[in-house]
C-alpha cells in the first residue's frame, strides 16, 4: 500500500496524487515515509507563487497562466490555498478557479487547500503538497494564496518566484502592497490592465520599487499589465518569469531558497521524531523518566541523552541512551 | 489531525443546461457553517469535468444537483465515468433536486446514496451527508 501510493505519485496518477495530498492534509499515519521516498525525486518543478488581494483576479491570472504554460507544452500543478471560517471551521474553496476555461483540463492538477486555522500546519502542508506535484513531474507548480495575512506572505517564501497582483485604480490595494507584499514581489502584476487608471498604478509601483534598497546584481522587479480574461501579457508574464528562475541559478539563490526550505524541514521533521520517540511507554524514555524520578538525572541531561545531543551541544555520541533499567 | 477530526470535503456539482444555482449555493453555506469545506464547481459543467475535479480534488462526498429534469441521462454518463476511472472512486455520491419518486429510487439503486429533494431543511442536509459518508467508511 505504502510502495504503491508513492509508485503513483511518480506515474502522475492523478487519484493518487490526490490521496496523497489529503494524506498530507490530515497528516495521517506513515505519511512521513512515503514524503520521505519521494524527496530524491523532487527538484525539478519551478515553483510560482500568486498572490494579492480579494477581487484582484487572481484565480483567472492562475488558469490563463496555466493555459500559457500548457500551449508551450510545460505540465502544470495548481495549488490553491484558502482561508476556512474562524467560526465554524468550514470553507469555500477554489470555485474560482474551478468555474472557468481549466475545468475538465486533465493535464492541469488542481487542488484546493484549507488554512484550517493551523497556522504552522499550513506552511508544512504547502511545502509537501509542493514536493508531491514536484516529484509527479509537474514542470511548474502554480501556488495561489489570498494575500492578506501574514501567514500568506509566509507561504509565499516557499515559492522560487512570488508574483504579486495588484488591479488599476485601487488605492486601498497598494496600501495593501505597501504594508508588506512590496518586498515580496519578484514580479509585479497589474492585472485588468484594460481598465481605466492602468498605467497608472504601473508608474506608482514602479516609483515604490525604485525607493526600495538595492544591492549589486540585484533582481529588477518589473512590472507586467496582464488582461487575464482577454489572455493579454500572460506569454510576457511567462517570460518573466523564466528569466527570474535564470536569475536566481545564476546567483545562488536557487541554492540558497533549496537550503533555507530544507532547514525548516529538517526542523519540523526533528521535532516530529522527538514527539514521537519520545514518550512514555518508549523503554529508553521511560528509563530516562526512571533516572530523573530518582535523582541520578537531571531532566535536561535525560532529554539531551534521548536526544542523542551531549550536554555541551557537541554532535550525537554513538551509544547515546543510558541503557541500565531498560530491559 | 487524525480521520476523524479532519473536515469533510464536499464537492457540489451543476451539470448541464440548469442555471439555477441558488439552491446549490446554500447549500454550500449551510456545508461551510457545518465545518465542511466546500467545493462549487460553478453552472453548466459537464459530467466529464466534475468527475475529474472530484478525483483530482480526493472528495468525500460528490453532490450533484438538478433541476432540469435531465437526471437520469446525467447521472447514467456519471455512473459511466465511475465505472471507467482506473480504480475506485473515495468518494459517496449524492443527489439533490427534483425528480420523480421512481427515478430517485433507480438512482439509489444504481449506487446513490441518498437524494435530496428540494424542500429537504439545511440541517437534515447536514446529517444525511454525515450518515452517508460514515457508511461508505464502515463498507
Amino acid at each position: 500500500m505504502t510502495a504503491t501510493l508513492v509508485d503513483r505519485v511518480l506515474a502522475n496518477d492523478q487519484a493518487g496524487i490526490a490521496r496523497m495530498l489529503t494524506r498530507i492534509e490530515r497528516r495521517d499515519e506513515g505519511v512521513d515515509k512515503e514524503l520521505a521516498q519521494l524527496h530524491e525525486h523532487t527538484g525539478r518543478a519551478h515553483v510560482v507563487g500568486i498572490t494579492g488581494p480579494p477581487g484582484s483576479g487572481k484565480s483567472t491570472l492562475v488558469s490563463a497562466m496555466a493555459l500559457e504554460y500548457r500551449r508551450q507544452g510545460r505540465t502544470v500543478g495548481i495549488l490553491a490555498v484558502d482561508p476556512s471560517s474562524a467560526y465554524s471551521g468550514g470553507a469555500i474553496l477554489g470555485d474560482h478557479i474551478r468555474m472557468n476555461a481549466l475545468a475538465g483540463n486533465p493535464d492541469v492538477y488542481i487542488r484546493s487547500l484549507a488554512t484550517r486555522g493551523a497556522l504552522g500546519g499550513l506552511s508544512r502542508a504547502v511545502v509537501d503538497g509542493l514536493s508531491v506535484l514536484d516529484a509527479a513531474g509537474k514542470d511548474v507548480i502554480l501556488l495561489e494564496t489570498v494575500g492578506v495575512g501574514q501567514v500568506e506572505v509566509d507561504i509565499m517564501g516557499v515559492a522560487h518566484s512570488t508574483v504579486v497582483v495588484s488591479i488599476p485604480g485601487a488605492g486601498d490595494a497598494i496600501q495593501a502592497i505597501k504594508a508588506g507584499l512590496l518586498e515580496v514581489a519578484d514580479v509585479h502584476v497589474v492585472n485588468k490592465a484594460d481598465a481605466p487608471g492602468a498605467d497608472r498604478t504601473v508608474s506608482e509601483l514602479r516609483d515604490m520599487l525604485r525607493l526600495s534598497r538595492r544591492k549589486a546584481f540585484q533582481w529588477n522587479v518589473p512590472v507586467q499589465k496582464t488582461s487575464a480574461t482577454k489572455h493579454e501579457g500572460i506569454a510576457e508574464l511567462i517570460a518573466e518569469l523564466d528569466k527570474h528562475l535564470g536569475w536566481m541559478h545564476e546567483h545562488g539563490e536557487l541554492e540558497q531558497h533549496a537550503r533555507r526550505i530544507s532547514t525548516t524541514r529538517v526542523r519540523w521533521a526533528a521535532e516530529e521524531v522527538a514527539l514521537r520517540d519520545l514518550r512514555p511507554g518508549k523503554p529508553d524514555f521511560d528509563a530516562a523518566v526512571e533516572q530523573v524520578a530518582h535523582r541520578r538525572t537531571d531532566p535536561l541531561t535525560a532529554a539531551r541523552q534521548l536526544l542523542g545531543v551531549d550536554t555541551a551541544g557537541n554532535p550525537p555520541q554513538t551509544s547515546p541512551i543510558p541503557k541500565e533499567g531498560t530491559s | 489531525m487524525t480521520e476523524n477530526t479532519a473536515p469533510l470535503r464536499v464537492m457540489l456539482a451543476k451539470i448541464g443546461l440548469d442555471g439555477h444555482d441558488r439552491g446549490v449555493k446554500v447549500v454550500a453555506r449551510t456545508l461551510r457553517d457545518a465545518g465542511m469545506e466546500v467545493i462549487y464547481t460553478g453552472l453548466h459543467r459537464t459530467p466529464e469535468q466534475v468527475i475529474e475535479a472530484a478525483v483530482q480534488e480526493d472528495v468525500d462526498v460528490l453532490g450533484v444537483s438538478l433541476l432540469s429534469g435531465a437526471h437520469m441521462p446525467i447521472f447514467g454518463r456519471i455512473f459511466e465515468l465511475i465505472d471507467a476511472l482506473p480504480s475506485a472512486p473515495r468518494f459517496t455520491l449524492v443527489a439533490g433536486g427534483v425528480m420523480p419518486e421512481e427515478d430517485e429510487e433507480e438512482l439509489r439503486r444504481r449506487g446513490v446514496a441518498a437524494v435530496m429533494g428540494q424542500d429537504t431543511p439545511p440541517e437534515a442536509i447536514v446529517e444525511m451527508l454525515r450518515r452517508v459518508v460514515a457508511e461508505t467508511a464502515a463498507r
